[in-house]
């Protein structure tokens, strides 16, 4: 056993520090590391900057342009960016769709869609849940009828992360609900400018417009629009919900925001003297260093693990919850190491472009927003209860 | 031993019910929320109609002689109903301030305006290094001739925004976190010297940034005896915390409530979510949570007339266990509701936020535990 990179590995992460170091834009960083919310313009400016080095396809083989790394590379590669306050890419349109299209588009839908997404010329979307199926997503209504050379859509999506930006979503809808819940939905490409679209902001709880509901009535969508076959849509949505997702444990992240959280204390008095002195707080940042090495060692054998050939499986699952419940975690010491200043709520200086006077240190400006921001990370992406019934199932045998 | 309320403790917990219910619906609060104010003069003016202003003080002043229950049974009212009134600054901190150590003058001329709803006031206490500990107090009262002249920043002033007076407290002697050597005088909100900066809080109250430059007060702005308000304040603050303790069990029971009715509604997987019994035991820990705040909150509340040692040992038990308690239920509350739990259009969001917050008003969990370490000894 060796826990260390080998050489060739240790290699691959020092180009990627240096190409960090090198072309991630400062003010982009500042604003990660600052929790400020980030503008579509920023994410989009990273993206064309990864393109342009041909490292924003991390899961795409090779000839469509993507990486074709290696688990372990792409591991690296994640942590690395995290670490160094890069944006997170969005994920809809090249980690999501893209492999979909990859594995089930036609060769149309190939030659088109993914070069335009490595360009970021589309902003996707994702529609799957619908007001009446979240965790139970196969009890989906949109219905889609074929009528000639297109499908007339009906029904509603909801929490559509950044559907406000969107120029495409991709959507499961049912076109034949005589059938089986998993039977009858199809994996359709939808114009977000297509007429009968629209698309209503929700605020979330700290203020933020990140979701929407997307309404549609009588959408007309070219039949060259379905990605795999009709009725086999759940193939596709399964494909790419267990699509390897080698980040979804945010160590890199978990790590920033400790090293960030350890700053911070350092700075702020209690009792006369610096917070991270104080015996409670520095216990609890113990516990939370603790938890982190764990995760990042189960992370990393997961890794090794689909780098040897393996297909990770429901051991994402024990990923997700442990990685979601320790980002939350630090957002709880965030807003303890603030003290009083984490009641203080200017929904303006969350944004990048504020240039007025914080109330109290600005690191507090963002903690309680986000703390609260933060609670999605156990509902969203199948819910904590739902990853536990995975491994209930799936590996318990239960 | 009797747990049941008096029939006047009853009355009053009629009174708010009643006027949370009727008139403070989570529409009107919000509403409220997005004045400019930040707060509602009718309510205020109700509050004063209804004798609600009034609960701490005595008979004599036009108050209604109320103790720790009373002001338990009027805080768990305003929990329920997430209110956003000046209460807690207002009669609570600085009234019965006012009260403990005002002169015969002072209290004549605030506390039937407090009861009446013409003024409000604001304890402008922390300041920006003080983080909880409220004898860490550098804001300074130099003597200047019969009066005084005030220095000093405060910080997260509840209410300080609209306040008509701030009862400030200032270090007239001493070091830093000297207990003695503190004074409290009340300062016109808009006297020269003082400036503010008003903003919201997350948890839907306003408050200001206090900074006091060369203000000159007089004489008879010193409340009580110079270098001697640390008792008095800590009385206060005792309910202070009782009201806030109160507050959280008030909105936590309806965070269980709603919560509750919520998982029998919602379908998924062709049944209720509150059949999963994955979730259900996880109704059951937030419901013993709340069970154990509204314990200890009627042990903090009844605890108020023994020596100060004990008091202070329960309240910092009490505390803390509403900020460890609270945080759990208002975390599974939100994930309960699923993405619904995540949207302030949904109530449970404003429930969720209030009592996560709590947390920072007097004190966290934090800070009590570390109080009670201390205090562990006391029988
Ligand atoms: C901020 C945010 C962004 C999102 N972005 C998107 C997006 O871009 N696109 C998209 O399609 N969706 C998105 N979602 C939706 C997300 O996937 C759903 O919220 C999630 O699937 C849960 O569904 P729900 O909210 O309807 O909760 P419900 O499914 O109603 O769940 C409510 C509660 O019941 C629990 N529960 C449900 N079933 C079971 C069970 N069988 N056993 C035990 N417990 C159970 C859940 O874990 C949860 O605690 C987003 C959600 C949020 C909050
Ligand atoms: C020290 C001791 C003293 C005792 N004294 C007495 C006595 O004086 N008289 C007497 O009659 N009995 C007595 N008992 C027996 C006791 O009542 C049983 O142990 C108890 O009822 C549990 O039954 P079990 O041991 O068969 O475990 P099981 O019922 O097999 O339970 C095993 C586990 O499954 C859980 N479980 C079971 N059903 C469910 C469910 N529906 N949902 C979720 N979880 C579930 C249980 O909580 C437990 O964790 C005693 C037991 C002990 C250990």
């Amino acid at each position: 056993m060796d826990i260390n990179f080998t050489a060739e590995e240790a290699a691959f992460r020092d180009e990627v520090r240096a190409f960090l170091k090198d072309k991630l834009p400062a003010d982009i960083s500042r604003k990660v590391k600052e929790h400020k919310r980030l503008g579509k313009e920023d994410t989009v400016r990273w993206q064309k900057i990864l393109n342009e080095q041909g490292w924003l396809a991390l899961h795409w083989p090779k000839e469509y342009g993507g990486t074709g790394w290696s688990p372990i590379q792409k591991h690296i590669f994640e942590e690395e960016c995290a670490e160094a306050g890069a944006p997170t890419v969005l994920p809809f349109g090249v980690n999501m769709v893209a492999p979909v299209i990859i594995k089930f588009g036609t060769q149309e839908q190939k030659d088109y869609y993914l070069p335009r997404i490595l360009k970021s010329e589309d902003w996707w979307c994702q529609g799957y849940s619908e007001p009446g199926a979240g965790s139970d997503l196969a009890s989906l209504k949109t219905r889609a009828v074929r009528e000639g050379d297109h499908y007339v859509v009906n029904g509603q999506k909801t929490w559509t992360t950044l559907g406000q930006h969107a120029d495409m979503i991709f959507c499961l809808v049912r076109t034949d609900p005589e059938a089986k819940k998993q039977e009858g939905i199809s994996f359709l490409l939808i114009d977000m400018n297509t007429p009968g679209i629209t698309v209503r902001p929700l605020i979330t709880l700290d203020g933020e417009h990140e979701v929407n509901e997307v309404f549609f009535d009588d959408v007309k969508v070219p039949v060259e629009n379905l990605v795999g076959e009709e009725n086999k849509g759940w193939t596709c949505a399964k494909y790419l919900l267990t699509f390897e997702r080698t980040g979804i444990a945010g160590v890199g992240q978990s790590k920033a925001a400790l090293a960030h959280l350890k700053q911070v204390a350092a700075q702020q008095i209690s009792n006369g003297r610096p917070l991270i002195e104080d015996p409670h707080f520095r216990r609890r940042l113990a516990d939370v260093e603790m938890e982190l090495m764990s995760l990042e060692m189960t992370n990393l054998r997961t890794v090794a693990a689909a780098e040897a050939g393996g297909v990770p499986g429901a051991e994402s699952s024990f990923l997700k919850i442990m990685g979601t419940e320790l980002r939350q975690e630090i957002t709880h010491l965030f807003r303890t190491a603030a003290g009083p200043y984490a009641l203080p709520f200017l929904n303006e200086a969350l944004h990048d472009d504020f240039d007025g006077n914080y109330v109290g240190p600005e690191f507090a400006a963002s903690v309680s927003a986000r703390y609260f921001n933060f609670r999605k990370l156990s509902i969203f992406g199948g819910s904590n209860e739902i990853q536990k019934n995975i491994i209930s199932k799936m590996i318990l045998g239960l | 031993m009797d747990f049941k309320l008096s029939d006047e403790q009853r009355m009053l917990e009629e009174t708010v019910g009643r006027l949370v219910r009727d008139t403070y619906t989570f529409e009107t609060r919000n509403k409220i929320l997005e004045s400019e104010q930040g707060f509602s003069a009718d309510v205020w003016q109700q509050f004063a109609e209804l004798g609600l202003l009034g609960v701490p003080f005595s008979e004599e002043a036009g108050g209604f002689n109320g103790g720790g229950a009373e002001l338990m049974v009027v805080a768990e009212g305003f929990g329920r109903g997430l209110v956003v009134e000046p209460y807690l600054a207002t009669v609570v901190l600085c009234g019965t301030l006012v009260d403990k150590l005002g002169s015969d003058q002072q209290k004549e001329a605030l506390i039937p305006a407090i009861i009446g709803g013409e003024t409000r006031l604001s304890l402008a206490l922390y300041e920006p290094n003080s983080r909880y500990e409220h004898n860490r107090v550098t804001t300074s009262a130099k003597k200047d001739g019969e009066g005084y002249v005030l220095n000093g920043e405060k910080a997260v002033v509840i209410n300080g925004d609209s306040a008509d007076q701030l009862v400030v407290i200032a270090r007239t002697s001493g070091a830093e976190d000297d207990r003695d050597g503190l004074s409290a005088f009340l300062v016109d909100g808009n006297a020269a010297g003082v400036s503010r900066r008003g903003y919201p809080t997350i948890d839907g109250l306003r408050a200001a940034e206090v900074v006091l430059k060369d203000v000159k007060v007089g004489a008879d702005a010193l409340l009580g005896a110079e270098g001697q308000a640390i008792d008095a304040l800590e009385d206060s603050l005792a309910l202070g915390l009782v009201a806030l303790c109160a507050e959280a069990s008030g909105a936590m029971e309806v965070a269980c409530d709603q919560t509750l009715e919520y998982i029998k509604e919602r379908q998924q997987f062709g049944v209720p979510i509150g059949k999963f019994q994955a979730l259900q035991h996880r109704m059951v820990e937030m419901r013993m949570e709340l069970e154990k705040v509204r314990s200890i909150t009627m042990l903090a509340a009844c605890s108020l007339n023994e020596s100060r040692e004990l008091r202070d040992k329960r309240l910092a038990a009490a505390k803390a266990q509403v900020g460890k308690s609270g945080r759990r239920v208002a975390e599974e509350a939100i994930q309960l509701f699923g993405g619904m739990g995540m949207m302030e259009e949904t109530p449970i969001s404003h429930y969720a936020k209030r009592i996560v917050m709590i947390d920072h008003h007097l004190g966290d969990s934090e800070y009590h535990f570390g109080r009670l370490e201390s205090l562990l000894d006391v029988e």
